[in-house]
């Protein structure tokens, strides 16, 4: 507790630290745009591109206008949003949940089977009640890895990967089963009925009601886990299990299963907005990897929910922009996988040599937790 | 009906040659208390160096280029997971991350957008004598390219190697008495060093199995999760090398099944058999299959 940052953090009068904590995910995520642009720059040279003209097409494809960035950037950045979240609280708590994309395809799943069930009965209620039962599809298969690690002591680590898999066989027997679309010609679902749709947030784009849910789970969380009780037990089992237990008296397990609960929530609702809101319909590869992806979106954040959005933001302008590059330089878009990998590796790299502010504070805080935790 | 036993039997322990090679190397790994979740991105760029190292029509150097690049990701891994005491979980993560992005932007690059048209040689089935005359074992298990072989070879010398040598005294202590072995002087870096490239030497050779013996291309993501039922593999085997190697033949009865379905004209949902081995998995950790499968201690701690 003698670190200097901290303290002179504590010094400082109350409104300047607000205003440096508000800053704080806009900083990062100006980082972390700078940093992979100039990985992506050193790339494209070393493969003999032409770098200029690949990333003004990574610029035109992401932020350079209006409809890219409405409907390309912030739809991709939604389900990165959710699912970085997802994996945030639960890396915060010291849970490592690698599941989210399992999480996140059985809440499409659910939500797809409920609404072409019942979508056309329900009116306007379809959609929330198609939203909620993604999430709890998701936290439902969140909770199975809650059971087997506080009542079997499996750890979370290899249940949730195994359940990803499951997951994946799961939804590939209902688009070729029971959610087949009735030509039986296609593994994908019939369209889900019309009430079940998103509305679009900004008229003449793509951008559906998905991203402002994104917004307001990711600042409800940022609240909580500063201001609540709960959020402070999840923090405090993070930082260090045992002393949470002995000294404040928090149930491990039980702050353990509503956390992984939450968790699955978010990427679960990920799943239901991605099929109401993008593609109308459920098919069996309707993630292409969100869920990791998620797990670099969350650590370059510093497992802050504010920070989250802005990174998940800015891995939607890559990730959107790359498909552009794609299309007019021929810049093969997976090159952008390898440039959000090499963020994490140098983050890991920074952080061990302890040069970077807070943000990698609290990261190495979870890493320790989780340590101590495995002995 | 025996025709059709024998090819399933046969498309088994063929599916479940790459699984038993990357499973062993991360058995060995596990044993050291290191999780080397990045194994599913050491298939990834074995396949991938398969190909380049195979593209002169020569199988041999494939296997070798393969087996490289699989040491050259595992060394990466190796370096921040050890060396650089970084979360083993993250790394590893990043590390697939990595190899997805390197390998398909490579492959893009070298042989165009598509790369449909082309394909290399594979090994074909080497039959050994006398033993592949065996009525239904014989075609299962001696009639198999070179690969499966090498299965036949690595698992027992493993065996060996884990449970009858200092060395592998040494590794097994590691993941069970972190602190106790440390205290006794044991190199833990070292050791886990080592067993990360026997590690990525086996998934890459695995990754080449996938190229050189069976597709004949490659695809971008071919791996197609094989690191992480490698992963799975090694669980349900109970860290042991025997248990690894009946755990591959599961892994690969079941996705082998959905051939014997097509053969026999069943519609059965395949998925559900593929997703057997993986809630077989959790069962067993969790102990409702037999014994209770302890993990070792030291699994995931920063050496």
């Amino acid at each position: 507790m003698s670190d200097p940052a901290l303290a002179a953090k504590r010094t400082t009068s109350p409104w300047r630290r607000r205003l440096a904590s508000s800053l704080t995910p806009g900083i990062i995520a100006a980082v972390v745009a700078v940093v992979s642009l100039a990985l992506l720059w050193v790339a494209l040279r070393l493969a003999g591109f032409d770098a200029t003209l690949a990333l003004g097409a990574l610029w035109r494809g992401s932020f350079g206008n209006w409809y890219a960035f409405t409907s390309s950037t912030l739809v991709r950045a939604t389900p990165l949003v959710l699912t970085g979240l997802a994996v945030a609280i639960a890396f915060r708590a010291g849970v490592w949940n690698i599941g989210a994309d399992g999480q996140l395809l059985v809440g499409a799943a659910l939500a797809t089977a409920v609404g072409l069930a019942w979508g056309g009965a329900l009116g306007w209620a379809a959609l929330p009640i198609a939203l909620i039962a993604g999430a709890v599809g998701g936290a439902c298969w969140a909770g199975i890895a809650a059971v087997l690690r506080t009542r079997f002591g499996v750890l979370e680590v290899i249940s949730t990967i195994m359940l990803n898999f499951v997951a994946l066989d799961l939804v590939g027997y209902l688009v070729r089963g029971p959610l087949q679309e009735p030509s039986h010609a296609y593994p994908q679902s019939n369209a889900i009925p019309k009430q079940m749709h998103l509305p679009f947030l900004i008229p003449g784009t793509r951008l559906h009601w998905g991203f402002a849910l994104g917004v307001a789970a990711a600042v409800i969380l940022w609240w909580g886990m500063r201001s609540t009780a709960a959020g402070f037990r999840v923090r405090a089992i993070g930082a260090n299990a045992d002393a949470a237990r002995i000294a404040g008296r928090i149930d491990v397990a039980r702050t353990t299963t509503n956390v992984l609960l939450l968790s699955g929530a978010l990427a679960g609702l990920a799943g239901a907005i991605e099929v109401s809101g993008v593609t109308y319909a459920l098919y069996e590869n309707i993630s292409p990897g969100y869920g990791y992806t998620a797990i670099a979106v969350a650590l370059l954040a510093g497992l802050d929910p504010l920070g989250v959005l802005a990174t998940g933001i800015v891995f939607g302008a890559l990730e959107a922009g790359a498909l552009s590059m794609q299309r007019e330089a021929s810049v093969p878009s997976v090159v952008v996988t390898a440039v959000e990998a090499a963020l994490v590796l140098l983050l890991l790299a920074l952080s061990r040599r302890g040069k970077a502010a807070s943000v990698i504070g609290r990261f190495s805080g979870a890493r320790s937790a989780s340590a101590d935790e495995a002995s | 009906m025996t025709t059709a036993l024998t090819s399933f039997l046969e498309a088994s322990v063929r599916t479940a040659t790459p699984l038993a090679l990357a499973a062993l190397g991360e058995l060995v790994v596990e044993r050291a208390g290191v999780i080397n979740i990045g194994l599913e991105g050491i298939v990834l760029g074995g396949a991938f160096g398969a190909l380049l190292g195979a593209g002169s029509n020569n199988l041999a150097l494939g296997f070798a280029a393969g087996c490289a690049a699989g040491v050259a990701v595992a060394a990466l891994f190796g370096v921040f997971a050890v060396a650089m005491h970084a979360d083993q979980i993250i790394t590893g993560t990043a590390v697939n991350l990595l190899v997805l992005g390197l390998t398909g932007a490579l492959y893009r690059g070298l042989y165009g957008a598509t790369g449909a048209a082309l394909t290399i040689p594979t090994t074909g089935a080497v039959s050994l004598p006398v033993l592949s005359r065996i009525p239904v074992l014989g075609p299962t298990f001696f009639d198999q390219p070179p690969p499966t072989y090498i299965v036949y070879l690595v698992a027992p010398a493993l065996w060996w190697w884990l449970y009858r040598t200092h060395a592998g005294l040494a590794i097994r202590a590691i993941g069970e008495r972190l602190e106790a072995v440390r205290v006794l002087g044991v190199n833990v870096p070292r050791w886990r060093c080592v067993t990360i490239l026997i590690g990525g030497a086996l998934g890459g050779v695995a990754g080449a199995t996938l190229v050189l013996s069976q597709s004949g291309t490659f695809a971008e993501g071919m791996s197609a999760g094989r690191g992480f039922i490698a992963i799975a593999i090694v669980v349900l085997g109970r860290w042991r090398p025997m248990g690894v190697l009946i755990a591959s033949l599961l892994f690969g009865a079941a996705s082998a099944l959905q051939y014997l379905f097509q053969a026999m004209g069943w519609s059965v949902p395949y998925q559900l058999f593929l997703a057997l081995p993986y809630v077989l998995t959790l069962l067993a950790l969790a102990g409702f299959a037999g014994r209770r499968v302890e993990a070792p201690a030291a699994l995931g701690r920063a050496g």
